[in-house]
């Protein structure tokens, strides 16, 4: 994203994940083919691509959401690291995994209850029981999530009253609460307009310090604000990955640069 | 370009169909609701002059002018006790299970259809059911406990098909957001989908109750006496420990029994006691029904996504 940055070998930089020849199936129907693709530790990763090209599928292997649903099935691996565990292993709980991996959703869905329980939620199912504790890291969540200044006086009030980029902030805070390996974010700007999403991206490009981020999005020019790393996908193959201004201005594949100029998608 | 003289006269038709349809439904919905207040007026002049204190705590008396309702309300409020404290208890559970947790297989579809048909078998059926059953085979006797277990059956259905649905209305967004957190199954219902479908489980909860409040026939076939001039045992007792559950098994009369029994007396006087224990009986129903709009009300508050 920065053109005077100068950029190492992408193989050189720690790894927080990988998947490695990561298929999925829903029913017989495959819908990831094969996906090799790292992810670098503090860095934030863009996947974009047409509709239905499985990006958000591919998120969703990452915390184990296709488990809830019937009919589902993955091959292959996504490896967590430092301790580098398979997170798709059938012997791994997805609770565990759920535990370490948090998710944004394409839509703010915070729970009818005050903004206090929303960002406590994680933690009281972690445990947590005592007041104090909650109270400090509902606080400094909600800071992470530059949503404390606005919620401070109000923490005892319905999450639902909040309008919807706050609402989406408070999302991030409860995903931050219970401190993630990795963030997953589905879309989250799509249900919010343009001065709300300037907001969550603002909040991305300060998180990328200290938690890696991998962001599904429609936009491409979002991808392009936000991201250290782009991947472009296409009915369920993973077309294209690198640094995101290489993705951008020097793509290697002629079908990710017709994506990119608008020719198609 | 103008607009043509026949589109003209499709939008007046058009139009005209719509005024016809308001005023053939506003015509339905007086009648419905004119029929209603008529009854309702009806009973109220002819048992409104019963009604006073000592008509709620009077046992029946063959004369009419001393006969009262205490017996048969005291006994509608036990039986109600125990439908609610097995029904509700059951249905939920039973409606949570197949929402949440049954597999959707062929078996779970089986008891789903099963479900719903037993919300239109007639009662007299639930009332032969548990003259078998709980009178005979398990010997509860003509008593509270068999009462309100037959109701219970009755409305369990009702309870299983309400709590469902308030399920079903609580988005899958949600259920997602509880999973992507790290909770469980039963984290996720217990500490959100029940919660947030507490309003609608509720009003399923005093519908069903309000139906049970009313029902005659099973009562009447498992053998609930028409003159009684004794209460249930109360359940508070004076020496440790201090609880009793012997109303339980007691002998008891209901509302609808005793209008049914009044009724059918030949002396004009019994007809105004019908006449004002049904005024009871509604207001009951009514009263309970106020309460699910209110319940329904105050907590949907909360609840918009």
């Amino acid at each position: 994203m920065n053109d005077e940055q100068k950029k190492p070998d992408p193989s050189t930089l720690p790894k927080k994940a990988a998947s490695q020849a990561l298929n999925f199936f829903y029913g017989s129907k495959q819908a990831l083919k094969n996906i090799n693709l790292p992810i670098y530790d503090r860095k934030v990763t863009a996947l974009i691509g047409p509709s239905g090209c499985g990006k958000s599928t591919f998120l969703r292997c990452f915390n184990r959401m296709h488990d809830l649903y019937p009919g589902t099935r993955y091959e292959g691996q996504i490896r967590l690291y430092p301790d580098d565990v398979n997170l798709l292993d059938k012997s791994v709980d997805p609770i565990e995994v759920r535990m370490r991996l948090s998710m944004v959703f394409q839509k703010p869905n915070p729970f009818p209850k005050s903004i206090f329980e929303n960002v406590a939620y994680g933690l009281r199912i972690r445990g947590e029981k005592r007041r104090s504790v909650l109270m400090d890291k509902v606080e400094e969540a909600l800071k992470s999530a530059a949503l404390w200044n606005e919620v401070k006086d109000r923490l005892d009030e319905l999450a639902t009253t909040l309008s919807g980029g706050q609402q989406q902030r408070l999302c991030i805070a409860r995903s931050l609460a219970s401190e993630p390996e990795l963030l997953l974010f589905d879309e989250p700007t799509s249900a919010l307009d343009p001065i709300a999403t300037a907001s969550i991206e603002e909040l991305i490009h300060q998180l990328r310090e200290k938690i890696t981020i991998l962001i599904v999005t429609h936009n491409m020019q979002q991808a392009a604000r936000v991201s250290d790393f782009t991947a472009y996908m296409y009915l369920g193959d993973l077309i294209e990955f690198g640094w995101t201004d290489d993705v951008f201005f020097r793509p290697k594949e002629k079908q990710t640069e017709d994506y990119i100029t608008g020719r198609f998608g | 370009m103008a607009v043509s003289d026949s589109l003209r006269a499709t939008i007046s038709r058009a139009k005209r169909n719509d005024l016809i349809f308001v005023a053939l439904g506003i015509a339905a919905l007086l009648f419905a609701a004119s029929t209603f207040v008529a009854l309702f007026l009806d009973m109220v002049g002819d048992g409104l002059s019963r009604l006073n204190p000592s008509f709620f705590t009077e046992f029946a008396s063959r004369r009419a002018e001393r006969a009262g309702i205490l017996a048969a309300w005291v006994g509608t409020f036990a039986v109600m006790l125990v439908t609610a404290l097995v029904a509700v208890p059951i249905g939920v559970a039973s409606g949570i299970y197949l929402e949440e947790y049954a597999p959707k297989n062929k078996l779970t579809a089986l008891i789903e259809i099963n479900i719903n048909n037993l919300a239109g078998v007639p009662s007299i059926v639930y009332g032969l059911l548990a003259l078998g059953l709980f009178v005979h085979t398990f010997g509860l006797g003509a008593s509270v406990q068999t009462a309100g277990l037959t109701l219970a059956l009755l409305i369990l259905p009702v309870v299983i098909v309400a709590t469902r649905e308030a399920i079903r209305a609580v988005p899958g967004s949600i259920r997602e957001a509880a999973y992507a957190l790290g909770a469980t199954r039963w984290q996720m219902v217990s500490d959100h989908v029940l919660p947030y479908s507490m309003p609608g489980i509720l009003t399923g909860v005093i519908i069903g109750l309000s139906r049970a409040i009313g029902e005659t026939a099973p009562i009447v076939t498992i053998g609930a006496v028409t003159f009684i001039a004794f209460l249930p045992p109360s359940p508070v007792t004076s020496s440790p420990p201090f609880l009793s559950f012997d109303w339980l098994a007691s002998p008891f009369t209901a509302m609808p029994i005793q209008i049914f029994n009044w009724t059918s007396r030949p002396e004009e006087a019994f007809q105004a006691n019908a006449s004002a224990a049904a005024l009871v009986l509604v207001v009951m129903t009514l009263l309970m029904n106020a309460i699910a709009i209110w319940l329904r009300y105050r907590l949907r508050r909360n609840l918009n996504w």
